[in-house]
């Protein structure tokens, strides 16, 4: 039997790093970032890619801009609550206004698979279209290419977006204090769970919807209302605990929340326990959360539960010095835990 | 090697083997197999693990966590609650 | 959810913690053989309610973490073959083989699909005839009835293209084992309530009785760890060792009848070896002779199969409770969720990875941990 005096240091590790790019890399955990720390930050090194945050936000020709892109390749392509097109339209939205940015202008690019039904195509293309004007954005550039059959899973989209940032607030990471109180926008883990209802073998009698929604309309008010907003940040994929890990370790201090106070809603809970996932890394659509200073933190969500998306706002937690980078929450029986980042996506276990 | 949950029955539909039920677990409602609980029936609670029930949750037994902690509580000195204990209890 | 948030209630939690404080009058080693109790233990953080006396050792109840290395390389081989579909519980799908995990294989190209329950297999054969549909049949006594009734139903409704691989231990045995073993430190077990659930719990008074340790059938919501503690600690303190059911709202001491007898119809039990232990006589299950047909292993020809373990890794110390993961030299550095050497460092309730998610930071001594 193996003991620990026979171990030598030159011994293989059986898989170090994944020769290729497996479907972990794209799980918004552990690998993913690795994937961008090492393989594309280092080749693009630019002071505005440093920042980290969910846009590039810069100055041209007088303007204060916010600019960025996403791309979207959810399968499958029709969900409760939502669709491709849908999320291409809101994510892109979502990113420009965790900026601090009114989004003004979309573009987008379609990868079809050849033989994607042509009605499938016009129902994703009317979704964006109504998207977009629920959210008072135009698309005013585009592209489309077609790849062969067995190369795409249907369709593939990218929306790039530009805002417009109409208030002296630097809302990124980098402004985030000691002291500040941690917000949430509403429950989590409907999205998630609304994509791995449709996924085969995991159907569900019941419908939980996807929360995709734009987001723009409460950022605004947030704004609007004078707050000293530090940051903001939405929750796709890997979830409330990825979001937050990712904004104590840019900026070194230390994030508590309380399980307590974290909303999921029952059948959501239900869904989880069942599959073995853990609510705090299911991807959302239409969630944020938002760093605010102590004093502004009531106003904040009572300003926020004012508007429809995030109605539910509530407190979840605040930023102390200390524990380097660290998140920990509270446990519903008292006792604390770090939440440490997943290495891929969550998969359904039975241990 | 033992992530089973308990869930409603709703109903069910067929015989023996090929007994299946629609079980509510907490609004998520899921296709279960009734095979190995032939005593089940609609509005138990069964515990569900990969797809098939394997008890059925004895409701007379659930409260035997609490009456254990209220029978040592009265064997012990258990007069003062500890202070996490109060603290526990002022946040509910 | 009913019958699992009032398990969670924050007040009995604290009291069972100040009971079992009240009844620890000396140190003692207790081992829960469940990879579910392990990650509900440190998901709830409740081995910080308990005394410092009570040290809690996870034992070897990852099933995931006990399949050989040669099976699976075995998987992966079948897994990569363009005529089979390989079916599987998550679990499985980043446990490292000797090069390689399925989820590679999947990167590949391999058709590698997670499944939550294995009869999905039967539709999966009948709507790809053409097509090899393989189950990766992992798992305690707790799944075998699942993988039994795949089985049975595939071979009642004439279903060729389906096989399984079967990786089946058993708990006793395992306990035996590791009580039997020159350096044991394990003074109580947590026996594990969904196991006992379907075996009953029949078993474990002989190993009660041959090694004097009181055995707890235990649940998986914190009251029930916590209950289960305080009547294994209970019954050291007053130096008894019977075996005693806690999870009465689901165990009987018979088990689920109808459930043990298509394990029995289906397979047989034979000797394992269990990852990072060895061989253990009479430890696991293989198809019986009259469902021999459906064996992966026999029908694709991958029987004979050797591979080499990382010499770092330490799994098999951590699973007879020898050696914590934190007591390993290469946890947190070489060894990570991300580039495992073994096992428990994989599997989501595998000691290690629970260690690692939860504990890491504590033990790279940062700040404060609350």
């Amino acid at each position: 039997m193996s003991s620990i005096k026979d171990f030598t240091l030159n011994c293989p590790i059986p898989i170090s790093d994944y020769p290729s790019v497996t479907l972990a890399h794209g799980g918004g955990g552990k690998l993913m970032h690795q994937l961008i720390e090492r393989m594309i930050l280092p080749a693009f090194k630019s002071e505005l890619l440093e920042t980290r945050h969910d846009g590039a936000v810069f100055n041209l020709g007088g303007a204060k801009l916010a600019f960025t892109t996403d791309s979207y390749v959810v399968n499958p392509l029709f969900f409760p609550g939502g669709d491709i097109g849908s999320l291409a339209i809101n994510g892109t939205v979502n990113d420009l206004s965790m900026c601090g940015a009114r989004p003004v202008y979309l573009s987008c690019g379609f990868i079809l698979e050849e033989g994607l039904p042509m009605e499938t195509l016009w129902a994703v293309v009317q979704s964006m279209k109504q998207c977009a004007e629920a959210a008072g954005v135009q698309l005013v550039t585009g592209d489309t290419k077609v790849v062969d059959r067995g190369k795409g899973d249907g369709i593939f989209i990218n929306t790039a977006g530009v805002g417009v940032i109409e208030n002296e607030l630097t809302i990124a990471p980098a402004s985030v204090r000691a002291g500040d109180a941690v917000i949430l926008s509403g429950d989590i883990g409907r999205h998630g769970i609304a994509i791995m209802a449709v996924r085969e073998g995991l159907e569900f009698e019941s419908k939980i919807e996807s929360d995709c929604a734009p987001l723009n309309g409460a950022v605004h008010k947030l704004i609007n209302a004078g707050l000293d907003v530090h940051c903001l940040r939405d929750l796709t994929r890997g979830g409330l605990g990825t979001t937050l890990i990712e904004i104590a370790e840019a900026t070194g201090l230390h994030i508590a929340i309380e399980e307590t106070k974290i909303a999921v809603r029952e059948d959501v809970a239900g869904a989880c326990e069942l599959l073995g996932f853990d609510p705090l890394y299911l991807a959302n659509e239409g969630r944020f959360v938002a760093f605010v200073p102590e004093d502004q933190a009531e106003e904040a969500v009572a300003v926020l539960s004012r508007e429809a998306v995030s109605k539910e706002a509530v407190r979840i937690g605040t930023v102390t010095d200390g524990g380097a980078g660290l998140v920990t929450m509270k446990s519903r029986i008292g006792t604390s835990r770090i939440i440490d980042m997943l290495s891929g996506e969550q998969l359904p276990r039975i241990c | 090697m033992c992530l089973a949950i308990p869930g409603k029955i709703l109903s069910t539909d067929g015989e023996d083997f090929a007994r299946l039920a629609r079980v509510d677990f907490g609004g998520i409602v899921k296709e279960v197999n009734l095979a190995y609980v032939p005593e089940a029936q609609i509005g138990n609670y069964v515990i569900v693990h990969v797809g098939f029930a394997i008890s059925v949750v004895n409701e007379a037994e659930a409260n035997q966590v609490f009456e254990y902690l209220k029978q040592m509580d009265e064997l012990g000195e258990l007069g003062e609650l500890s202070p996490e204990a109060k603290a526990a209890k002022k946040e509910q | 959810m009913k019958y699992i948030s009032e398990y969670r209630d924050p007040v009995a939690a604290q009291e069972f913690a100040q009971t079992i404080r009240r009844i620890t009058t000396r140190p003692w080693t207790i081992m829960e053989i469940c990879g579910g109790q392990t990650h509900a233990i440190v998901k709830f953080g409740i081995d910080e309610l308990l005394p410092k006396e009570i040290t809690l050792v996870h034992g070897p109840g990852c099933p995931v973490c006990v399949t050989p290395l040669e099976l699976i390389d075995k998987a992966v081989q079948i897994a990569s073959r363009p005529d089979v579909i390989f079916c599987s519980f998550g679990d499985m799908l980043r446990v490292p083989g000797s090069k390689e995990d399925l989820f590679a294989v999947k990167a590949r190209g391999g058709d590698v699909r997670v499944l939550y329950t294995p009869l999905e297999c039967l539709k999966i054969a009948r709507a790809n005839p053409d097509k090899q549909v393989v189950f990766f049949a992992v798992g305690f006594e707790t799944t075998a009835p699942a993988h039994a009734m795949a089985v049975y139903q595939a071979k009642q409704q004439g279903i060729t293209n389906f096989s399984i691989i079967v990786s089946h231990v058993l708990v006793p045995p395992a306990m035996e084992a590791i009580l039997s073993a020159e350096v044991c430190k394990v003074q109580g077990f947590l026996a594990a309530g969904h196991v006992c659930t379907i075996m009953g719990y029949d078993e474990y008074f002989p190993v009660a009785e041959k090694h004097k340790v009181p055995i707890v059938v235990t649940g998986f919501e914190p009251l029930d760890i916590l209950q289960g503690i305080a009547m294994c600690v209970a019954q050291l303190e007053q130096g008894r060792h019977e075996v005693e059911n806690q999870y009465t709202r689901s165990v009987k001491k018979d088990g689920n009848l109808p459930a043990r007898a298509l394990i029995r119809e289906v397979f047989r039990v034979v000797h394992r070896k269990w990852r990072g232990i060895g061989e253990v006589p009479e430890s696991g299950l293989a198809l019986a002779p009259e469902y021999a047909d459906f064996d992966a292993e026999r029908r694709f020809g991958v029987t004979e199969y050797t591979a080499a373990e990382s010499p770092e890794c330490i799994s098999g110390d951590i699973m007879r409770g020898l050696a914590k993961p934190s007591d390993c030299k290469a946890f947190g550095t070489r060894c990570t969720p991300e580039k495992p050497l073994g096992a428990p460092m994989v599997s989501n309730e595998g000691a290690c990875a629970a260690y690692y998610r939860y504990r890491r930071a504590e033990l790279l001594t940062v700040g404060k941990a609350q």
